[in-house]
């Protein structure tokens, strides 16, 4: 009878249960391949062609012949310095305060959740906004950062405005946006640490500084990774804020990748060469954040 | 957004459709294109907030709809172009700067000619005048044959000067670039946070700027005979040299960071005496609500250099209908009504923003807004140069090219080395370039 019952079962349930492991990440599978693996594909395609509006060619395959023309142009290579130059500072910078306000923050005191409330806003605010307001303060006559700088007799330099201090001007507004974030995720992790170590440090006789540097840290550094390698892949990326404050000037001073490649796309109407640029860029932060995760493995070890 | 907005005229044409059925003789009454819908691309200029209210009386007479979007400059060509690219468009009417890309868009076939528009008269009558157009500005929208746009807005650049601070210093205005430096030298006075001159600094922003100085040296981009570049001439690389000198030793700091909003900004709070740049920012300057020097500001034609005085004299924005537009004599409407005398008349009033009508600049109307000296000083422009950067396909890459050795000018650093360095790549674009 059993069997039977078996036999009349409707043929759709049948296939349902024999592909099931295929069926239930179905939906995933399509999300990822329409919105991630079909870009990536033909941003790769069109990097094999001359598509370019303004020169008039169209969308025809020319192999690798863009590749060697964009490492041979010094405005790219320029442009991968910098890039890595505002990245590695920024980051650096970030995450030593980061952590070291976090050391400070993580204790009991009376308004504690406002200062994490507070520390959110920077985060929070529109970066074009945030770019605005860092222009004013920049201006090299007008703006209160000079100002207050003259009313000091200190000096008072050319921030956005000098070819040399641009990137690291640049630097300042992003360690002020995002500082806080790694302040936040250290808490987290801070927070989550076992008690019962500490206690066992303190039986020891272990000092505050012995307890920091080889209890503390070693325990909060998987954290600390993660946090690096999120503001790494961001602070690669970084558009708005250059683009806002100075569209990669004066001159090319502050072109980092994504400016370029912007530039070579949408002021130039290259877009096969633009593809070629926005590839390299893409290899350059997959090749970083599996550094950064291999790095992470052996932290972890 | 598009999906909504194709919802929404799909759902105004059934309307439309629905009331012709039903016998409503209104519509047909108003004209031969009511019930069309166009859809107009404009940048944000003072030109498109003046032509606003006035759609109203358009959209009445006619019974065409006019949905009017309004971008910043560079977006407006970035939005452009990937909707032509795409092939998917349904602008009928856009604003164009013919000078940045009227012969990218005419190399890929995206304008209507409308000379053809022009010409018919069943669509244009012989009272709207074509002829009452200035010649420059008209030959500024003709590429390869076409006419690519209706001039709206004409520039000419010119010197702003702080009447009080050359009369306090016993200086004339300067009629030349010689003069312009002394002047600025003198009216410099650091300490005090006041510059002699302000001029645009920012790589791609400046070369419009430059241009003027650029033929007053008696040099040019390049030789359109031979195609050969001429930014390492000694012209240029004098025009080059002097533009640095003034802006790195009179100029205000920061000013590699300055284009014209940052530029107007010093003028505007007196920290400038001298600025050279275009006429259709006056207001900025000239508006007491937006300045603090508007009483103490004159205008003067721009300077003659060593070879004269050879300032631009160009459209800047021009109307222009798209190859791809379904609406195409609907949209010859809008263009002409907006180019008309009458409306021309309350643009240039309203907006303080100079147009190319000839006839308008003879009403009282069209004058009300504009200070004598500075009618008096697009006068004398008239009949400048109809370009103020090169013309060639690849703009974009142009003028970053050849900011990058103005800016290097006014770094101070080796500007015969920047020059040549410049030419060379200018050169490779040129040669890259169709004739």
């Amino acid at each position: 009878m059993g069997a039977q019952h078996w036999e009349g079962r409707p043929v759709m349930t049948d296939f349902l249960d024999r592909h099931v492991r295929w069926i239930f990440p179905l939906p995933a599978l399509v999300f990822v391949l329409v919105m991630m693996a079909f870009p990536l594909g033909y941003t790769v395609w069109v990097s094999l062609t001359g598509w370019s509006l303004s020169a008039g060619t169209p969308a025809d395959f020319i192999g690798l012949k863009n590749y060697p023309a964009l490492f041979q142009d010094e405005r790219f290579r320029l442009a991968v310095v910098r890039t890595l130059y505002f990245t590695l500072l920024a980051m650096a910078v970030e995450v030593a305060a980061g952590v070291a306000i976090a050391l400070l923050l993580d204790r009991d005191y009376p308004g504690k959740r406002v200062v994490n409330a507070i520390m959110l806003l920077p985060m929070m605010a529109t970066p074009v906004a945030i770019a605005m307001v860092w222009l004013f303060m920049y201006e090299p006559s007008a703006g209160i950062i000079n100002y207050v700088l003259r009313t000091l007799h200190g000096p008072t330099p050319l921030w956005i405005a000098g070819p040399i201090s641009a990137i690291p001007a640049l630097v300042l507004v992003d360690i002020w946006e995002w500082t806080p974030m790694i302040v936040l995720i250290c808490l987290a992790g801070l927070s989550g640490l076992p008690a019962e170590v500490f206690e066992a440090a303190k039986v020891d006789g272990a000092g505050r500084w012995r307890t920091l540097w080889h209890v503390t840290l070693p325990m909060l550094m998987p954290t600390i990774t993660i946090a690096t390698l999120l503001r790494l892949i961001d602070a690669l990326k970084t558009f708005d804020i250059i683009y806002a404050m100075t569209g990669g000037g004066p001159g090319y001073a502050s072109e980092t990748l994504n400016i370029y490649t912007y530039q070579q796309a949408f002021s130039y109407f290259s877009f096969g060469f633009a593809s070629t640029a926005l590839v390299v860029f893409f290899a350059i932060v997959l090749g970083m954040s599996l550094l950064m995760t291999g790095t992470r493995r052996i932290v972890e070890l | 957004m598009r999906c909504w907005r194709s919802m929404v005229v799909t759902a105004m044409l059934i309307a439309v459709g629905l009331a012709a059925g039903i016998g409503r003789p209104s519509a047909q009454a108003k004209g031969p294109y009511a019930g069309t819908t166009l859809r107009v691309l404009g940048a944000n200029h003072p030109w498109t907030e003046a032509i606003r209210p006035l759609l109203k009386e358009f959209e009445g007479r006619t019974g065409i709809r006019v949905n009017l979007e309004a971008y910043g400059e560079d977006q407006l060509t970035q939005k452009l172009t990937t909707e032509f690219t795409a092939g998917s468009s349904d602008v009928d009417v856009f604003m164009q700067r013919p000078l940045q890309e009227a012969r990218q868009y005419v190399q890929n076939g995206w304008y209507a000619d409308l000379s053809a528009f022009v010409k018919d008269p069943a669509k244009t009558p012989a009272d709207w005048n074509f002829d009452d157009f200035q010649g420059g500005a008209v030959g500024t929208e003709r590429v390869k044959g076409q006419l690519t746009g209706i001039p709206i807005v004409v520039e000419h650049e010119v010197l702003y000067y702080r009447k009080d601070l050359l009369q306090q210093a016993g200086l004339p205005v300067p009629k030349t670039l010689e003069e312009l430096k002394r002047a600025a030298e003198k009216l410099t006075d650091k300490p005090k946070g006041r510059f002699g001159f302000v001029a645009r600094g920012q790589r791609s922003p400046a070369v419009t700027q430059f241009s003027s100085f650029l033929y007053g040296f008696g040099g040019d981009w390049f030789d359109p005979q031979t195609r050969k570049a001429a930014l390492n001439t000694p012209e240029a690389i004098a025009a080059l040299r002097y533009y640095g000198d003034v802006l790195r030793n009179f100029g205000p700091p920061g000013v590699l960071n300055m284009s014209w909003p940052q530029a107007v900004a010093v003028f505007a709070q007196g920290n400038a005496a001298l600025y050279t740049d275009a006429d259709s920012i006056s207001t900025n300057i000239l508006d007491p609500g937006k300045s603090t020097v508007a009483d103490k500001t004159g205008v003067a034609p721009f300077p003659a250099g060593p070879k004269g005085a050879h300032m631009y004299s160009v459209t800047s924005w021009g109307l222009s209908i798209p190859a791809g537009s379904k609406h195409k004599d609907a949209a010859w409407e809008f263009v002409k009504w907006a180019t008309s005398k009458e409306v021309t008349i309350r643009t240039q009033n309203g907006a303080v923003v100079p147009g190319a009508r000839n006839s308008v600049w003879e009403t009282p109307e069209g004058r009300a807004k504009f200070p004598a000296d500075w009618i008096a000083a697009a006068k004398a422009s008239a009949k400048g140069k109809s370009y103020d950067r090169p013309l060639v396909v690849q703009v974009g890459k142009a003028r970053d090219i050849i900011g990058s050795a103005i800016v290097a000018a006014i770094e101070g650093q080796d500007v015969e080395a920047a020059a040549q360095n410049a030419n060379q790549q200018f050169q490779a674009l040129l040669d890259s370039e169709p004739k």
